[in-house]
């Protein structure tokens, strides 16, 4: 009987073991394929001409600063325009909504989150892009802001679910001590709960940037897809081309192993490495912080 | 409290176990990772081995039944749906052979011609040397057909009074040399250049034509702020929208909610001539260009029976009703 047993027990741990190491196994995998066809573009391209301005690579013009830089430029004003939306939101949901709005508010918001980005993409080309023109008086509305502002509403549901979840998490003497202290509603918001849920809210922020960070569809549609470098005081209001749109409108049509094909690769390998490193930077920030908040609370 | 936080940072410790998991695996479970790597291996070369034996399957089952058929059909957005419109009237006359038609841009359908996942390739250019090559290279012998003609109109929107351009103004435009409307008869406005992505075989064939005046010496690239949208229907949309704005797309694809605009050759700069299929075939209209269909070999079976019927009266009656301008 115990024998049986305890080979039972072996056999589903050991199965489950194989589930868990083979999904890390497919990671590297993933980053190994990556390394394999997008490396060599260092070595055919010459450096000069990857660290130029000029994207134009059917006359072997490989220029990756206007994509590294419309990239750059349209996740961060995304996550500045998402950022007070997300966790203003999560505050109001957590803290002050009455229970049934929130019953009603929370599923709306991760509903948000489940429309595909294509159809925001969609809704953008139709709204979006001709509301910008006129109300900013642009030459066109396929800019880097109007695709900021839909990777912002793309990465709000994100960090309002994460966070809100943060804020629950904080436990009620928290706030009870902020209010018998005779501080205000908002005083104890903004003093008590919000800097305990801290890890939580920049986790949510991370996770929100990753997203915008890898959106592709909806940007493509509407940022004009244009490779010029951002490097002027009015350049978010004019096209501009981003890494994964590039990948995804020419991955298409090259032909395994040419030069283009290696340097789409060397893209895919930039890209992981963002992200990666925005992952690393957030799981620090909140590793630190429980130390921290370890070392207070014992 | 230390409960509270755990809950809170389930994502991170989930992250933080993975790392260790993994390290951990570095060090101690080699002997499992060589073990799966092995079996993955094994797999993807059954993978790859079944992948490359299937297209064949499919050539010799097209060649030796004419029972029934099925034709894979992909590549120019400017052809599809020509294509589409082919397809459906030739399966209602041979209900055996089925055929499907995927669009994605003519570099798209040459570069599956040569991975030998589609039977014809549709490309609104001709084949580059470097494809003929790569396709060569997988054992391919491409056959050409030009199955129809086409115009590349340049629209603007209705709003915009400018209705005629000289070909090296167009270029000029497109090089960035020209940036205001005003410098070619028009309002004092900003030009906004819209193109088609550079797998479009209209981008390359603009580029030559239009761009570079034909010249093949001449190395001159899209001017760099040019907006490459991803789909015809973006221009038209945009162009519908935006005052400013300049386009190109097949006289097929345009719609009544834009103007096209009259365009004169380098030989007679003043005679202004709207795309039409008349001016098409009477080449008084400049920015026109065959269209093609490319086979992987010399076509047998149904896919030559598909190719005839192309170029039979009934389907260039096709090629008339959609804007396009039939070969004979």
């Amino acid at each position: 009987m115990k024998r049986i047993k305890i080979s039972g027990d072996s056999v589903i741990s050991g199965v489950i073991k194989v589930c868990g190491y083979s999904s890390i196994l497919f990671v590297t995998l993933i980053l190994l394929f990556l390394l394999r066809e997008g490396l060599p573009a260092l070595a055919n391209v010459p450096l000069s001409s990857l660290f130029s301005t000029i994207w134009y690579p059917i006359e072997g013009y490989f220029g990756l600063l206007p994509l590294i830089g419309g990239s750059l430029m349209v996740t961060i004003s995304a996550t500045i325009i998402a950022l007070p939306f997300g966790i203003g939101t999560a505050v109001y949901l957590s803290e002050v909504a009455p229970n049934w709005l929130k019953e009603i508010l929370k599923p709306v918001v991760e509903i948000l989150a489940g429309i595909p980005s294509v159809v925001l993409g969609f809704i953008g080309i139709l709204v979006l892009v001709p509301f910008m023109r006129k109300a900013f008086h642009l030459a066109t509305g396929l800019t880097g802001f109007t695709g900021a502002v839909l990777l912002g509403l793309i990465a709000i549901p994100t960090i309002v679910s994460i966070a809100e979840d943060a804020l629950n998490n904080v436990p009620p003497a928290y706030r009870q001590a902020g209010l018998a202290l005779g501080a205000t509603r908002w005083q104890t918001i903004w003093g008590v709960t919000l800097p305990a849920a801290k890890t939580g809210v920049i986790t949510a922020v991370m996770l929100g940037i990753g997203r915008a960070l890898g959106e592709t569809m909806a940007v493509m549609m509407v940022t004009g897809n244009a490779p010029v470098l951002p490097d002027k005081w009015n350049s978010l209001f004019l096209p501009v081309r981003t890494m994964t749109a590039t990948i995804a409108s020419e991955m298409g049509e090259v032909s395994s192993g040419s030069q283009h094909y290696q340097v789409l690769f060397f893209i895919g390998i930039l890209l992981f490495l963002l992200s990666l490193m925005i992952n690393i930077s957030a799981s620090l920030v909140s590793t630190r912080q429980r130390k921290r908040a370890e070392r207070i609370l014992s | 409290m230390d409960r509270a936080h755990r809950d809170n940072f389930k994502e991170f410790q989930i992250k933080i176990q993975v790392l260790r998991a993994f390290s951990a695996i570095m060090h101690t479970m080699r002997k499992i990772l060589i073990v799966l790597g092995g079996i993955i291996l094994v797999l993807l070369a059954g993978c790859t081995r079944s992948g490359a034996n299937q297209p064949q399957q499919n050539n010799s089952d097209i060649s030796s039944t004419s029972t029934s058929a099925y034709i894979q059909n992909a590549g120019s957005d400017t052809i599809v749906n020509l294509a589409l419109a082919w397809a459906e009237r030739y399966q209602k006359t041979k209900p055996e052979v089925s055929i499907s038609v995927t669009g994605g841009g003519s570099g798209t359908g040459l570069s599956s011609l040569i991975n030998k996942t589609t039977d014809i390739a549709n490309a609104s250019r001709q084949i580059s040397p470097e494809e003929l090559a790569a396709a060569k290279k997988a054992g391919l012998n491409p056959q050409e057909f030009v199955i129809a003609r086409d115009a590349i109109a340049v629209i603007v929107n209705p709003e915009n009074p400018v209705d005629h351009l000289t070909i090296e103004q167009l270029s000029r435009i497109y090089r960035g040399e020209i940036n205001n409307w005003q410098e070619v008869g028009g309002e004092d406005r900003p030009i906004v250049r819209l193109s088609r992505e550079t797998n479009s075989g209209t981008h390359v064939y603009f580029l030559d034509a239009v761009i570079r005046l034909g010249n093949s010496e001449d190395k001159t690239i899209f001017s760099r702020d040019t907006l490459l949208l991803p789909s015809s229907e973006g221009i038209i949309s945009e162009v519908r929208d935006n005052p400013n704005a300049i386009g190109y797309d097949g006289l097929g694809y345009v719609t009544s909610e834009v103007k096209m605009v009259a365009i004169s050759g380098l030989k007679t700069p003043d005679v202004y001539v709207l795309p039409s299929a008349k001016t098409v075939s009477d080449n008084s209209y400049v920015i026109s260009r065959n269209l093609y269909m490319y086979t992987q070999n010399p076509p047998t079976g149904a896919i030559k029976d598909y190719l005839d019927w192309i170029l039979s009266a009934e389907a260039q009656q096709i090629v008339i009703n959609l804007g396009f301008v039939p070969v004979k």
